[in-house]
């Protein structure tokens, strides 16, 4: 890439855009060994207090409907390929092709939401969010407290995640359209897809923690 | 991989789609066979299988949709140090629950 000294989003300090793009996904992956700390705290929370209350845990889980969970897992899927695929024309400068293929990343992660939000207004009828309405009339009132709390803590923290991935597709989009991507330079798209796949990691360990664990047991 | 890393005048390099493909067809069967599983009762086995599917659906993504296969060993080594620290993370504290004397933790669950 000999021309590459003189491509408009080269910063002056990078010697060429090789060593800028180089540079930009080891930022990327050092933010995200920041985002599994902060997510490894909360799974090694909810790890502890499985252990102690491994009962409330179980019928915890047991309250959590897997057919939304299922589905919500098959659709972030399907969007880590779509964003995939959107990388993958960037990289061969296909500029409408990353335009749709966001779309659809953004279609999915909207339908992702929209699971999740008729589970929380199903936990919400059934006075399961602690802090706003938890009532349980059964045994180990406590520890099923601590259960919905892990479950919405996590839930809620990777669905702050998709939103502002799907923010970031917002401000991504019209610079799609301006063709400012293409093999040279699509750090951005790159990046992007490497925290939206970072996202739906955090799914996959969701999913079976929270939804499946202890499914056998009831 | 760290061939292509050193020869950086072809541009990107494109991932053929079957890989992609493959990737996908993985991470949807895979995704069935935890649910399966999940219903099994395999005894203190349950939760050990649902993980290690989940870290095998976890490294597909890693690998290959975030392209850290083909990446250098400098990335390989940013990519791996979150994941090592997560392992720090576990080990050290469970480490410390489990064999705390004074609290029920660990063998109501071992058992289990």
């Amino acid at each position: 890439m000999s021309s590459d000294a003189s491509h408009p989003a080269l910063r002056h300090y990078y010697d060429d855009m090789h060593q800028q793009h180089e540079s930009a996904t080891m930022g990327m992956w050092a933010f995200l060994a920041q985002e599994i700390m902060f997510f490894g705290g909360l799974f090694a929370g909810y790890t502890v207090y499985r252990f102690k209350y491994f009962n409330a845990f179980v019928t915890g889980s047991n309250l959590l409907p897997i057919e939304w969970g299922g589905l919500n897992t098959a659709i972030l899927i399907a969007s880590s390929f779509t964003v995939a695929m959107a990388v993958r024309c960037a990289q061969q400068g296909l500029h409408k092709a990353i335009f749709n293929w966001f779309l659809a990343t953004m279609v999915l992660g909207l339908a992702f939401l929209g699971v999740k939000s008729i589970e929380y207004s199903h936990k919400y009828h059934d006075h399961l969010i602690p802090g706003l309405n938890f009532t349980w009339d059964g045994p180990m009132a406590g520890p099923m407290k601590i259960f919905f709390s892990f479950y919405f803590v996590m839930t809620g923290m990777h669905a702050l995640h998709m939103i502002i991935g799907i923010g970031l597709m917002i401000w991504l989009m019209p610079k799609i359209r301006a063709g400012k991507f293409g093999p040279e330079y699509y750090s951005p798209i790159e990046n992007f897809g490497l925290y939206w796949h970072f996202v739906d990691i955090v799914w996959i360990f969701l999913f079976p923690l929270l939804y499946l664990i202890g499914r056998h047991l009831q | 991989m760290s061939a292509h890393a050193k020869d950086h005048g072809d541009g990107p390099h494109i991932v053929p789609m079957r890989v992609y493909f493959s990737v996908i067809a993985c991470l949807f069967v895979l995704t069935a066979i935890t649910v399966a599983a999940g219903f099994l009762s395999l005894g203190a086995m349950n939760t050990p299988v649902a993980l290690a599917i989940a870290i095998f659906k976890a490294s597909l993504v890693v690998l290959f949709f975030m392209h850290v296969k083909y990446n250098t060993p400098l990335m390989w080594v940013f990519a791996g140090a979150g994941f090592f620290w997560l392992i720090i993370l576990f080990a050290l504290t469970m480490q410390d629950y489990v064999s705390r004397g004074w609290d029920d933790m660990g063998v109501p669950f071992l058992i289990q």
